[in-house]
């Protein structure tokens, strides 16, 4: 496993999907989507479709967020509209790297979205992390958001 | 049922029923054969396209996926939201910068000041040899304009390269900022209330400081991280309007005096959200690099804690100079210290409020001399971007000399 890889993408559906790794499918950007996304991001996103891995009401996604110089890939599971797990699998910044560790991404668990399609519960950051605690809460809304959208 | 079984059906339907009606007499057996037939040879038509249909949208399929492979940049991910050309996979641009405007009122023998500055404009580059080794450099403008007569600098910050020893452990050389305070290593005006730096940190640690050197950094487990460097050290100066101010005995690496070097270790602890506790140690064996009489060793402890809880925030700092020297011990300046407390409130996204408490002493050593100063902060941030700052806020001191500079601050700032 490269440096920086805490668990590859192979490995977290696995652990999902209790080995039995449902196919995956694309849920495509509409215009409408990568409004929305775009907003969360405050950016435009440069992918046009993410795929999700669905076994009855769970899904999986593994999404990627650049924090300050270097995309953080972050796997999230939702069942019934809330985080289920969100877990970081390559963190490959020079700082921020509390962001990785399970005392902080506990704070993702049962968390879903409100209204205004921000997190329904507030998430301590972490001093220094800044840019990587942030990357990682726009990688939450979108996957409840895209989950939103199946 | 398919298609041709459901049309022989049909027909043969169509054939009773003429069998039992006289008015379909006029259709012979031969005529709806016939018709069979060409239903057959169109079924057949109707089948080979519907298969050439089925190759040209798995074709399509074919270039949709080969397409969106070519956009998206998949690097360690199913999915990616990231820079997709190599260039910017390995070499990194960033920068910060803040405008600031002061509207001061000085009494007591202190100027006012009413100015409009470009305090900082600042670059950074970084470059990722392999995954194992980075470089990163930081290249400030300060005051918007350098050169001989004129106010600003150009000052290279930071420019070093990482070398990854394993998972958990960095070596680093080069010149880099110094792993003490808050502000010292993360000041993108973003990222922290007031228009102005704190004058704690500024006149007592003195941020930004940087050094140049080599050492350790890296993780121990359990939220606590450490950082250990041996550095070129300050060059207090000893005589001027700026003696003994460790401010001043920033070399900022420009051919330092490297008489003698300094070592600087910090612990810290970030294992609850939220929470920062951090200690940094600093010993310097001669702090004016032995070109000044009565000034030996120093030593700085800093401390700070930082606590954000959802909107509410808190900083509190303390840091502390113990020098050695009987020039130094003379002028009061053996001692220097000070603190500040921040309690803070993000009422949106979008609006946060603060309020600041600053104390310091560059001569806590004599309690002859009126050198302690206090200066209230209160203002708000307005983040207009995440990545973009309007700040506004007044400035009471209640400085010992009577020397102050109260009044109202306002800053532009942003990030990238």
């Amino acid at each position: 496993m490269a440096k920086g890889v805490y668990q590859t993408p192979l490995a977290f559906l696995d652990q999902t999907f209790s080995g039995d790794v449902p196919s995956a499918t694309n849920i495509w950007l509409t215009t409408q989507k990568k409004q929305v996304i775009s907003n969360i991001l405050q950016h435009s996103p440069s992918f046009i479709r993410v795929k999700y891995w669905q076994h009855e009401s769970k899904t999986a996604w593994i999404l990627s967020e650049v924090g300050k110089e270097k995309p953080i890939t972050v796997g999230v599971v939702i069942d019934d509209g809330k985080i289920q797990q969100l877990k970081v699998l390559t963190f490959r910044e020079s700082r921020g790297w509390e962001v990785k560790h399970n005392f902080f991404t506990r704070q993702f668990d049962h968390v879903g979205l409100n209204q205004e399609r921000r997190l329904d519960k507030s998430i301590d950051g972490i001093s220094g992390a800044t840019l990587s605690v942030r990357a990682l809460k726009k990688i939450a809304r979108i996957a409840l958001y895209l989950e939103q959208q199946l | 049922m398919n298609f041709a079984t459901l049309a022989k059906n049909t027909g043969l339907a169509v054939a009773l029923s003429i069998g039992i009606s006289p008015l379909a007499s006029a259709l012979t057996l031969e005529d709806l054969a016939k018709r069979l037939d060409a239903l057959e040879i169109q079924n057949k038509q109707l089948s080979k396209e519907n298969a050439q249909l089925r190759d040209a949208v798995a074709q399509t399929n074919d270039k949709v996926e080969a397409a969106v492979i070519a956009t998206e940049s998949i690097a360690d991910s199913a999915s990616g939201i990231q820079k997709l050309a190599n260039f910017a996979d390995k070499t990194t641009i960033g920068g910060y910068g803040e405008l600031h405007y002061n509207n001061l009122s000085g009494k007591g023998g202190a100027s006012d000041k009413d100015e409009i500055d470009f305090h900082r404009f600042v670059l950074f580059f970084g470059h990722e040899f392999s995954d194992d080794i980075r470089f990163f450099s930081e290249l400030e403008v300060e005051h918007s304009i350098a050169g001989e007569g004129k106010s600003g600098e150009v000052e290279l910050e930071q420019a070093y390269i990482d070398f990854d020893l394993n998972d958990n452990h960095t070596a680093r050389a080069g010149l880099f900022l110094l792993p003490v305070g808050i502000i010292n290593e993360t000041h993108e005006p973003p990222t922290f209330y007031g228009t102005e730096r704190n004058p704690v940190e500024k006149n007592i640690i003195p941020a930004t400081w940087w050094a140049a050197g080599a050492g350790l950094n890296g993780q121990l487990g359990g939220g606590f991280s450490y950082d250990a460097y041996v550095h070129s050290g300050l060059a207090v100066p000893g005589t001027g309007k700026n003696a003994w101010k460790v401010r001043s005995g920033r070399q900022k690496v420009s051919k330092a005096k490297a008489n003698d070097p300094a070592a600087t270790a910090r612990l810290k602890y970030t294992g609850i959200p939220g929470l920062e506790l951090a200690v940094s140690a600093q010993y310097q064996q001669d702090m004016g690099q032995g070109l000044v009489a009565g000034l030996d060793s120093g030593t700085l402890i800093e401390t700070h804690a930082i606590w954000k809880s959802g909107p509410f925030g808190v900083k509190a700092l303390y840091a502390a100079w113990d020098i050695d020297g009987s020039e130094v011990k003379a002028a009061g300046a053996d001692e220097q210290e000070g603190f500040y407390i921040e309690p803070s409130y993000k009422i949106s996204e979008k609006f946060g409020v603060f309020a600041r408490f600053n104390q310091w002493d560059n001569q806590a050593g004599s309690s002859a001399s009126e050198s302690e100063k206090e200066q209230w902060d209160i203002g708000v941030n307005y983040w207009p971007h995440e990545n973009v700052v309007i700040k506004a806020d007044y400035q009471y001191q209640n400085n010992d000399d009577g020397e102050d500079q109260n009044g109202l601050n306002i800053g532009l700032g942003y990030q990238f």
